[in-house]
């Protein structure tokens, strides 16, 4: 098929390498960030990273240093600032706001042209060199490694904080940790696909993937499946058109996720009910996602329900 | 410095930002009390998509900004009622606009005309608002703080207490709706005055410090409109007088609202300690059983 070949481009090849390793990781940071209900986090922090890379221009040191600086920096301030569930969403919008007023700040002291600054915000998954994807995939491994060692202990707290920390799990040490290997992907991410599709990647295929099953495993895999398909598709379709690669992938994540949504409450809502009876005859293990099926929405565990204030 | 008022840019500049000060203020009361910081950033990004698809399509920017966001709005509201979830439709619906920003902002810079306009709106440009832009901000945001006093003591219920509202017959979900749709209008009208980044400091950041430092939800809504329009116009006068190094007016108020608000955290437990507060989940570990 014709499409198929511009495969035999070596920059498409390291696009696709590099943009498989993101998805993978990202798929795997959003499925943890959607069941802790931090969404705006992924959002804040990308663009975090744009303020970090334009002062690490105006230095005129590695976009990249400045990237990691910014948003290891922001991924702390939002685990010290936003304890609180309902202070969390608001803390991040100020450091989100404070960090991009700085980024404006750099632009405009900057006098030359800052390309690779908003390469950074619009993303350039075509322009990838063999070594960009060398270091990606090595620290897609590493941050994939320390999620894997935490995975028991991270979904015990994400599902349960107050049984996790009566059972000894520290669950702020949790927090924390997690948001910063959620400000590493981001970093490594946002290098390879930009600002707005790193949004996309880390939670479109965790939230359609987290309504479809319910176990956590299950959920993983099949938003790794769904992230990397948008990924690939996107830069086929991408690669063959003038449009760019994130409407692509961002329309086939909501057009993928908008049926899942609607009719999601069929198979929630009968599964809901299917446990509350067996509930009544056996007793549920500690760390099952128990309250999954009570909901039919996907369960944010930092919001208590009611308690807006 | 007087004699900078004599300049039309300038007094434009002071009063379509008094103007989006007191609105946003007033909105961002309520998006703080219903922990709705998320929907506003969205809204505001949303009406970047609009604004840009309008550049496309050679209509009015306010009129694309104002049809997304109004979109957007009702399609949060009917999608996430509940708080817990809320966040992912959020997202979702954000990056879907986010993806469609950028399709637009690329034929737009294909089409010939360079990309600067989307640069525009995304980074603010208050010192380009035209005297058309002041009446359309005016009309509107009399519009929402009408509606907003229309609505007070329900949309304070609901937002405080919204299962005690429903319970009293309060329409929390239409009501919730409604603010929505208010919250699309006064992005969109801010976008245009101010950018993108700058709507959600002049949302969030006046009414976040307010709310740590007073209680009384009149006296917050007081406090946060002095708060906004202490912010503006400081960075407006910052950004004319302050420095000779012409610094962007965006980075002076976004600064000093995240500088405000960092230091009415510790003001805030200083002057009304919540013990239940302090920790995380401690709603949780204070009420053992389920409360439904």
């Amino acid at each position: 098929m014709a499409i198929f070949t511009i495969l035999q481009y070596s920059f498409i090849q390291n696009a696709f390498l590099a943009g498989t390793c993101v998805a993978i990781i990202a798929a795997v940071a959003g499925y943890f960030m959607v069941i802790r209900g931090l969404t705006f986090a992924g959002h804040a922090l990308p663009n975090i990273g744009f303020a970090g890379a334009a002062g690490a221009v105006l230095l005129g040191i590695d976009p990249v240093i400045g990237l990691y600086i910014f948003t290891i920096g922001a991924s702390l301030g939002i685990a010290l600032l936003g304890r609180e569930a309902t202070e969390r969403d608001t803390s991040i919008g100020i450091i989100m706001t404070f960090a991009l007023g700085l980024g404006i700040l750099f632009l405009s002291l900057y006098s030359g042209y800052a390309e690779r600054v908003y390469s950074i915000l619009f993303g350039q998954v075509v322009g990838i060199s063999s070594a960009d994807v060398l270091i990606t995939a090595i620290s897609s491994i590493l941050t994939l490694g320390i999620l894997l060692v935490l995975f028991r202990p991270l979904l015990f707290s994400s599902f349960d904080p107050e049984v996790a920390e009566a059972r000894g799990v520290p669950i702020r040490f949790l927090a924390m940790t997690f948001l910063i290997l959620i400000a590493i992907t981001v970093s490594l991410s946002v290098q390879v696909v930009g600002a707005l599709l790193v949004f996309t990647l880390l939670i479109g295929p965790a939230a359609t993937a987290a309504r479809i099953v319910q176990r956590p495993l299950w959920a993983i895999i099949l938003a790794i499946i769904l992230g990397v398909s948008y990924t690939w598709l996107g830069i086929l379709f991408a690669a063959n058109s003038t449009w760019p690669v994130s409407f692509y992938i961002a329309t086939l994540s909501f057009g993928v996720y908008l049926p899942v949504r609607l009719l999601s409450p069929l198979w929630i809502g009968r599964r809901a009910r299917k446990l509350a009876i067996t509930r009544q005859n056996t007793s549920l293990s500690p760390g099952s996602p128990a309250e999954w099926e009570q909901s039919d929405s996907v369960p944010t565990t930092g919001r208590v329900p009611g308690s807006t204030r | 410095m007087l004699a900078l008022f004599q300049q039309e840019f300038v007094r434009n500049a002071f009063l379509a930002g008094t103007i989006v000060a007191v609105v946003t203020a007033v909105i961002g009361y309520f998006v703080i009390l219903r922990a709705q910081a998320f929907a506003g950033e969205a809204l505001a990004d949303i009406g970047f998509a609009g604004a840009t698809g309008a550049a496309v399509l050679g209509i009015s920017s306010l009129l694309g900004m104002f049809f997304l966001a109004l979109l957007a709005a009702l399609g949060m509201g009917a999608l996430g009622t509940r708080i817990r979830g809320r966040d992912v439709e959020i997202g979702m619906v954000l990056s879907f606009a986010l993806g469609l920003g950028a399709l637009f902002l690329s034929i737009y810079s294909q089409s010939g005309t360079n990309a600067s306009a989307g640069v525009g709106i995304l980074f603010g440009s208050i010192l380009s608002v035209t005297l058309i832009d002041v009446l359309i901000s005016l009309a509107s945001g009399i519009a929402t703080l009408l509606m907003i006093a229309f609505l007070f003591r329900p949309l304070l219920f609901a937002s405080v207490d919204p299962e005690v509202a429903e319970a009293r017959g309060v329409p929390v979900r239409l009501l919730s709706i409604i603010f929505l749709v208010l919250l699309g209008i006064t992005t969109a009208e801010t976008v245009l005055v101010v950018g993108v980044l700058l709507v959600l400091a002049l949302l969030i950041a006046p009414a976040a410090t307010a709310m740590h430092l007073t209680r009384r939800p009149l006296t917050s809504i007081s406090l946060a409109v002095a708060l906004g329009l202490i912010f503006t116009w400081g960075g407006l006068i910052l950004a004319f007088v302050g420095t000779g190094r012409n610094l962007p007016v965006s980075f002076y108020i976004t600064t000093l609202a995240a500088l405000s608000y960092f230091i009415s955290i510790p003001l805030g437990r200083l002057r009304s300690p919540r013990p239940e507060m302090e920790q995380p989940y401690s709603s949780c570990k204070q009420v053992s059983a389920p409360l439904h």
